[in-house]
């Protein structure tokens, strides 16, 4: 809401192009060290309020991150300190707790693999202080809950505590000559229970010389458990997990079926699409990614390896394989290629706040849809137009298959997403703006800044605003270094009401903020 | 550390146990709670035990679950309703922990306690935690206030009860779904206690603000509401507010709130009354019968026969049979099993020339669809039709689709058709039955399926006992005991396990003369599998046999199975040994 209200004051007009700063960085490679493969990120995301950050991993982890800065601070007085000193804070997070969500698998009946990589993470609605979060991978979602426990430690007790832990049989009771057996950890044989039956009469007074033990220490430490445990319903690999805004469903999207469940119950699931041809030689396009819509507990958006994005309405029918709406952009005529309909598809869909508008990514562009116009998008922003002509290098070398993500600000006036060479692009996307930044997953962001005042190439329609900038000419950046496949930054996450963008470079958290 | 005597050992350990590390030791002392509270004593259970538990918040939910119910009997151990307040703080906190099934059973537990408290007591301590409740900083803590409000209510004076009502049109329009869908859940219950008047003017505006909510899931809840609501309203108010709610959501955009409507549809109705029903309700009903969702009219439809009681003959034939006729040939198989599943309960209602001339074509299109479960379902009432129209008309096209069905490529299908012959024999009567549906009795007896087979064996005891033994003997037991040379020693099997289901109901003497030589017989097989199930036939045998039988050729039998090579047979017969000699001991 914070960062909401900043704009809102803000004077109408485009909004100064923000200046990144570095913040932090999590698991940073010294030099010469080699990355290892299960360290890799592979999933980033905030929670709704943006104290805290989780990232998964390729070796099944997930990581906890909270915000320091605000952390001590009730609400009312951190209102009060944004208005004393506005500019000088900026999200900063500490490690929270790490837990291991996934563990690799292999299913029997298909002879498949399972990898324990984590393909999303998702925050649920917290409750009495402690986190929920949904996990997934290629195939069984999970359901946590991270939480502070106190960690007891019982300083009275009726019994000796035991001598020995283990499960050897020992005898209590120091005071008594023919000592009762009992098992270790106070568990006695089922006989000695027999006079604990109703019919065996207490004193009314009770009996005074038992006590209730007595917990001294009250440590806390975090545990995560796995509540609840989703699996057997996807044929095909999830691509992606979405929370409804009614705070009981979710989804979960493969490559042709997205499911509907409630977070209560883990043994059933309803199917609500299925684009999965009667013969799968028909097959022409797949599922890329799904999410509910942040408000609107019946409308879920998806998009296709087609470069599509489709709205359903729950409300229509239980079977939402006949889409509310289409999102396409009118395909350009002559210019057709081997690779056009490659780089049409979307790797990933994001609802921005309000629900009006969706980010959608595609491999070279950003494109910024609103939900009211199917005719094609509002605005286009090329990410890294200078690949073009390698194409068929990317193909080659399958990097053309990567899939990056892409996220909004809290307050939906820019985009940002990633690329190669470890960069990212940060777009203003407000009527008006030129914002394009480049930046570096590094403690330099602006290392490699090449900031050209680039006139958007307008549409000559006003209304539609599309909006080409930002494209650079050259495979080569400003220090001259060739460009990297193998670094590349496909993850990131904007803080909810905050300008700060959490990204993964490879196994390296980079925080950053304007 | 402490000195325990040796008698207070068991006890000692179980509170004890109450912090160990093992969750199944802890959850036993939860469970044995009143044990613990009794050996403490009434004061000591109330200010040692209970703030103990208080503070027992962050175990385990399979053990907070236990604690929450033990504590809604604890009232006894804490020395009466007089100190029943002190159960309240560890039920409180127990109402804010995040799984949803711990939170419900601590409002449960609460409910209980609130009920047999002193009303002094409920004002003073009840409702003080209930408005913390619904203050809670979480939701969870707000989503169980909505559940304890028909408790309080009652017992507060008039400015609490002014304030309670506030608080709980403040829940209703909670920022959380999960808080709104519990408010709209307990409403009905709330209602039930509140003053007319205030009913109106307060609670009418909570339930009108849940109808509209934006989230389907409350509004689902609220359909609920229309029921229970309208059963406190007079019946002009009902008609005024709760009628126009009730067509409302029938053409809600949600197709899962119609849904509900449609399967809470008896209950609107019983709280609108009967005239409104007639001209508002059927025109509603109508269109969900006719709905684009096939879920909903699958509801539609399994309520068809309900919802033609409400009405006259006349309106069910005007109105709902022509929608009937249409879902008979709904696009959705899944339709037209609920449908089929219902329908035969329409016969009594319309009469039978109505049945006949409009019905009866329904049943015999539903008895030849292509989807064996609905096929199913109508034979599964068909006792309810043969009551109005008679077997004569129907058997022709019934039998037909028993047989095929009988032959139905699905295994469970062939199950369900078997479960079903001693209700069609008992229909069709002995002579039907003898023409065309004892062969199939039999066919089933070597069906491929382990499952078919063992249900034949049942059907063909079950039908003794409709027919009788002297039918049976005719009928059923040659054929049977044919089957026993069969060269499959798994058919062989089957035929023993009949034959032991038999025996009882055919009683001792036929038992002796027609079934006992066969198994015999087949204590010669050359699979030591059917030697040994010989074994343990005649063990099921020795009962029913007179004991100079069981001397003279049970028992040699048995000794020389007891001397086989295999050792499994040699097991089973010297079983069946022993209970032959227990039996024999025990008469004696």
């Amino acid at each position: 809401m914070n960062g909401c209200d900043e704009v809102a004051t803000a004077p109408a007009g485009p909004p100064q192009p923000l200046e990144w700063k570095f913040s932090q960085v999590f698991g940073e490679r010294t030099a010469g060290e080699e990355v290892q493969e299960v360290d890799i990120i592979s999933a980033i995301e905030f929670d709704k309020t943006g104290d805290h950050l989780a990232t998964g991993d390729r070796g099944g982890r997930v990581v906890l991150f909270e915000r320091t800065d605000t952390k001590d601070h009730g609400a009312s007085r951190r209102d009060l300190e944004r208005m004393d000193y506005p500019i000088n804070r900026h999200p900063e997070f500490r490690y929270k707790t790490e837990f291991q969500s996934h563990e690799p698998e292999f299913d029997y009946l298909k002879s498949l693999e399972i990898e324990e990589k984590i393909n999303k993470i998702r925050w649920c609605q917290t409750a009495n202080g402690a986190q929920f979060l949904l996990s997934t991978n290629d195939k069984t979602i999970k359901f946590w809950k991270v939480q502070e426990k106190k960690l007891k430690k019982i300083s009275e007790m009726n019994l000796d505590p035991p001598k020995a832990v283990g499960n050897g049989s020992m005898a209590c009771s120091s005071n008594s000559n023919s000592p009762i057996p009992c098992l270790a950890n106070g568990g006695s044989p089922d006989r000695s229970y027999n006079y604990l039956d109703n019919d065996f009469s207490f004193p009314p007074g009770g009996l005074p010389s038992l006590r209730l033990p007595v917990v001294t220490s009250q440590e806390t430490n975090l545990v995560a458990r796995c509540r609840r445990v989703y699996a057997h319903a996807h044929d095909y690999h999830i691509n992606s997990i979405s929370n409804n805004s009614d705070g009981e469903t979710f989804i979960s999207a493969d490559d042709l079926r997205i499911n509907l469940w409630n977070l209560e119950i883990s043994n059933q699931s309803f199917n609500i699409v299925d684009v999965k041809p009667a013969n799968m030689e028909d097959l022409t396009e797949v599922i890329t990614s799904a999410e509910f819509h942040p408000t609107h507990c019946n409308m879920l958006a998806y998009s296709s390896s087609k470069g599509s994005i489709r709205l359903i309405d729950l409300r229509q029918s239980a079977l939402c394989d006949s889409h509310a709406k289409l999102f396409e952009e009118p395909e350009p005529t002559g210019s057709r290629s081997f690779f056009t309909e490659i780089i049409a598809s979307i790797s990933d869909i994001k609802f921005a706040k309000d629900g009006r508008y969706i980010l959608s990514r595609d491999y070279m562009t950003l494109k910024l849809w609103d939900i009211n116009m199917d005719s094609g998008p509002v605005a286009t922003f090329q990410v890294h137009e200078y690949l073009r002509p390698k194409l068929c290098d990317l193909y080659e070398n399958d990097s053309i298959f990567d899939k990056f993500e892409c996220c909004l600000s809290g307050d939906g006036l820019r985009v940002a997403t990633g690329s190669y060479s470890n960069l990212f692009r940060v777009f203003g996307c407000s009527p008006g703006s030129t914002e394009a930044t480049t930046l570096e997953a590094s403690k330099n962001p602006m290392r490699r800044h090449v900031q050209t005042p680039s006139r958007p190439s307008r549409s000559l329609s006003s209304i539609t605003r599309v909006v080409r900038r930002g494209a650079e000419t050259s495979g080569v950046d400003a220090n001259g270094n060739a460009f990297d496949f193998t670094t590349k930054l496909l993850h990131l996450a904007w803080h909810p009401t905050e300008n700060s963008i959490a990204c993964a470079a490879a196994n390296s958290l980079y925080m950053y903020y304007a | 550390m402490a000195m325990i005597d040796e008698p207070l050992y068991p006890i000692a350990v179980l509170i004890d146990e109450l912090k160990n590390e093992d969750i199944q030791l802890r959850l036993n002392s939860i469970r044995k709670l009143s044990t613990i509270a009794r050996a403490l004593g009434e004061e000591r259970t109330r200010k040692e035990l209970i703030p103990f538990l208080s503070e027992n918040n962050d175990d385990d939910d399979e053990v907070l679950l236990a604690m929450a119910e033990e504590l809604g009997v604890f009232i006894p151990y804490v020395g009466g309703v007089e100190y029943a307040n002190v159960l309240l703080p560890p039920l409180e906190t127990l109402c804010i922990v995040e799984e949803t099934c711990v939170r419900d059973k601590a409002v449960e537990s609460l409910c209980r306690v609130g009920a047999q408290m002193r009303e002094q007591d409920l004002v003073e301590f009840f409702i003080p935690m209930l408005k913390r409740l619904a203050a809670g900083e979480w939701f969870t803590a707000r989503v169980s206030s909505c559940g304890l409000f028909h408790i309080a209510y009652p017992s507060a004076p008039e400015a609490l009860k002014t304030e309670l009502r506030t608080i709980y049109s403040q829940l209703c329009q909670d920022d959380m779904p999960m808080v709104r869908r519990s408010a709209a859940t307990n409403l009905g219950k709330f209602a039930a206690t509140i003053e007319g008047p205030h009913l109106k003017v307060d609670i009418m505006p909570m339930f009108n603000d849940l109808t509209q909510d934006d989230q389907d899931s409350v509004r689902l809840l609220a359909v609920e509401g229309c029921a229970a609501l309208g059963k406190l309203l007079e019946p002009q108010d009902c008609v005024a507010h709760i009628l126009p709610v009730i067509v409302s959501f029938s053409q809600d955009k949600s197709w899962r709130v119609r849904y509900m409507v449609a399967n809470q549809l008896y209950e609107l109705c019983e709280a609108v009354g009967p005239e409104p029903t007639r001209s508002d309700l059927v025109p509603a009903y109508v269109r969900l019968l006719r709905d684009n969702e096939a879920e909903v009219r699958i509801a539609a439809a399994g309520k068809v026969t309900k919802f033609c009681r409400i009405l006259n003959s006349e309106l069910a034939i005007q109105n709902i049979l022509p929608c009937v006729k249409e879902l008979s040939t709904d696009s959705s198989q899944h339709v037209r099993s609920a449908l089929a599943s219902v329908i035969m309960g329409m016969a009594p209602i319309l009469g039978k020339d109505a049945t006949i001339e409009q019905l009866l074509p329904i049943f015999l299109s539903l008895l030849k669809d292509e989807f064996p479960d609905v096929r199913l379902n109508i034979i599964s009432k068909l006792d309810q039709v043969n009551q109005v129209i008679g077997i004569d008309l129907l058997s022709q096209s019934l039998l037909p689709a028993i047989v095929e069905l009988a032959e139905d490529r699905h295994w469970r299908v062939r199950l369900a058709i078997i479960e079903y012959i001693p209700l069609l024999a008992s229909q069709l009567g002995v002579g039907f039955f003898d023409d065309k549906l004892g062969a199939l009795c039999m066919q089933w007896l070597k069906d491929k399926v382990y499952s078919i087979r063992d249900a034949a064996a049942n059907n063909v005891k079950r039908l003794a006992e409709e027919f009788g033994p002297e039918w049976a003997l005719q009928h059923i037991v040659p054929q049977v005991l044919d089957m026993i040379n069969n060269p499959h020693y798994l058919y062989r099997m089957t035929i023993l396990q009949a034959i032991s289901l038999l025996a009882p109901v055919m009683g001792a003497e036929i038992t002796c003369s027609n079934l006992l030589p066969v198994v015999i017989n087949a204590s010669k097989d050359r699979v030591p599998n059917i030697k040994f199930n010989v074994a343990k036939v005649l063990q099921s045998l020795i009962p029913i046999v007179d004991q100079s039988v069981v001397e003279k050729t049970i028992r040699p039998c048995l000794v020389e199975l007891s001397e086989d090579p295999d050792v499994d047979v040699r097991f089973f017969a010297a079983q069946a040994l022993q209970s032959s000699d227990q039996l024999t001991m025990m008469s004696s």
